[in-house]
């Protein structure tokens, strides 16, 4: 029943259903870019897609929120 | 094709609100950023078990939403970034698609049910990872079937901490404890026990003490420490004022933490909507008894009119939806809204946010976390004069990033001194240039945003 989707090539399962942001999160990653600024680790925080915290490149796209991405099979997640 | 209504928001409000117009003859659109019906409260994962259904009125809730589902469009994982006013009064909603793309929906009436988020308060080491809002925690529960982590500290203010810590450890997580900035009674003399909500207060008591979950008073979580995430919390005891008394140091991997909710209502202003300033200072949107607003056309329920839980914004969403539709209300509606809106005022005025929770900060503790301000920052831009929170964002920046002051703008505005007042966002949600560039009517032409209507800008 669960899928994996990949970061930097990593597997991490999925539950359908689930959004990326919270894959990552079970999988123990929790952080997944850093800040422009201090490079401080950034990851999930209000997770209803409020703060932008936890905003994730999938699939080569443009950075989006990944609390309300829904993960899909074979989605690539790269860090930066 | 122009709807009869359109509802934005598919929580209790909405969903009430959109059906009970649509079993009155109306032509609904129901828009929601979710992928799934429920909004904050009734967030649930795709495939929930029967015994999370039973729950706190979830099973009743999505048979609504069922219903619903046969009688309007549901147009969900849609997220609103404008609403512009016709010429001849209707209204257009712009939202991004599933896919990203634009699209454009035309209704005569809607109804704005879009809710609230957490209030989160900044310490030292709040934005490290593993550092969530309290509803940030139950999304990841209840939305995605994800305990968010071993060993939990739970800390803020109000109610909704009761259900977060219950439902973190029903689902096996260790709750290391439960710290209420506010009170001092403890859970057997709680308000919701004077509120006709025993039941509901006893349930909580429970649980937490089936799995020797600790709840106390007059603590709060006051600063995180970690490296690449959160390792451990430093929990104080608090005078009333919130002022710190006394410390130790929790191990944890997690924390949850929320001191209360800042009403979703940038929709209505930018409709030009007239606002009130709820129990808490929060600036929400006015209506009337039939739940109108001061923009004739716009309806608006739940959250976005002063926080006050499920039951009342199921109650205002449904009165809304007579209203829209031109039928009668029932007085027993109106009565039951009328004490389920004195409850939430009551509710607000029992769970306050204290000042002293300013001296929990230094001066490198970050306020904005988009823009990475700190304290320092807030500071010089007030010795340089800013005496109100827009001229402390124009010379520090703090609400200037992504979130747009959404979860740092009630600090500022306490830091700065004055009371939190209506952010005008034009609009709503991140969109692309080509959306913005296909939208056909000016949005620089609507009243709340022009610059002549409002001195603020």
């Amino acid at each position: 029943m669960t899928f994996h989707i990949t970061i930097d090539g990593r597997q991490v399962p999925v539950v359908p259903g689930q959004t990326i942001g919270a894959a990552l999160h079970a999988a123990g990653v929790r952080s997944w870019r850093t800040t422009r600024f201090g490079g401080r680790p950034r990851g999930l925080f209000c997770g209803i897609g409020v703060c932008f915290d936890c905003l994730i490149s999938v699939n080569g796209r443009a950075p989006e929120r990944a609390c309300l991405l829904e993960a899909a099979p074979g989605d690539e997640v790269t860090t930066s | 094709m122009t709807y009869d209504l359109v509802v934005i928001g598919g929580g209790p409000a909405g969903v009430a609100g959109a059906l009970t117009a649509a079993l009155a003859g109306l032509r609904v659109a129901l828009i929601d950023s979710g992928a799934r019906l429920g909004g904050q409260y009734f967030r649930h994962a795709a495939a929930h078990g029967t015994g999370h259904a039973a729950e706190s009125g979830l099973a009743r809730f999505l048979r609504l939403g069922e219903r619903l589902g046969e009688r309007a469009d549901l147009l969900l994982r849609h997220q609103v970034w404008h609403i512009s006013q016709n010429d001849g009064g209707d209204f257009t909603v712009h939202c991004n698609g599933p896919d990203g793309g634009p699209v454009a929906v035309r209704a005569r009436r809607l109804l704005i049910a879009t809710g609230a988020h957490d209030r989160p308060l900044p310490f030292p080491g709040w934005d490290l990872p593993g550092v969530l809002t309290a509803g940030g925690a139950q999304a990841l529960l209840k939305g995605n079937g994800v305990v968010p982590g071993r060993r939990v500290v739970v800390g803020g203010t109000g109610p909704f901490l009761l259900p977060v810590a219950t439902g973190l450890a029903e689902a096996g997580a260790r709750v290391l404890g439960v710290y209420e900035a506010n009170g001092g009674l403890g859970l057997a003399r709680h308000p919701l026990l004077a509120m006709g909500k025993a039941g509901e207060a006893a349930g909580y008591a429970a649980t937490l003490a089936r799995h020797l979950v600790p709840y106390r008073t007059r603590r709060a979580v006051v600063a995180a420490h970690g490296e690449r995430e959160v390792q451990a919390v430093t929990v104080a005891r608090l005078d009333q004022d919130w002022n710190v008394l006394a410390t130790r140091v929790v191990e944890c991997d997690t924390v949850a933490v929320g001191y209360g909710f800042v009403p979703q209502i940038e929709l209505g202003l930018q409709l030009g909507c007239g606002t009130r300033q709820d129990v808490d200072g929060s600036p929400v949107l006015s209506v009337d008894s039939a739940q109108r607003t001061t923009v004739p056309g716009v309806w608006a329920a739940g959250e976005p009119t002063g926080v006050g839980g499920w039951q009342l914004s199921e109650l205002e969403g449904r009165i809304a939806g007579r209203s829209i539709a031109e039928r009668p209300v029932a007085g027993v509606l109106t009565r039951r809204r009328d004490r389920g809106r004195a409850f939430g005022a009551a509710l607000q005025r029992a769970y306050p946010v204290k000042a002293g929770w300013q001296g929990w900060l230094r001066a490198d503790t970050l306020v904005c976390r988009c823009e990475e301000v700190p304290l320092a920052r807030v500071r010089e831009a007030r010795d340089l004069g800013a005496t109100d929170a827009r001229s402390v964002k124009l010379l520090a920046r703090p609400g200037m990033g992504w979130c747009q002051g959404r979860i740092c703008g009630y600090a500022v505005s306490c830091l700065a001194g004055e009371p939190q007042q209506p952010s005008r966002r034009p609009i709503a949600q991140p969109v692309s240039l080509g959306a913005l560039a296909d939208t056909a009517d000016g949005i620089p032409d609507d009243p709340a945003t022009d610059p002549v209507d409002d001195p603020a800008h």
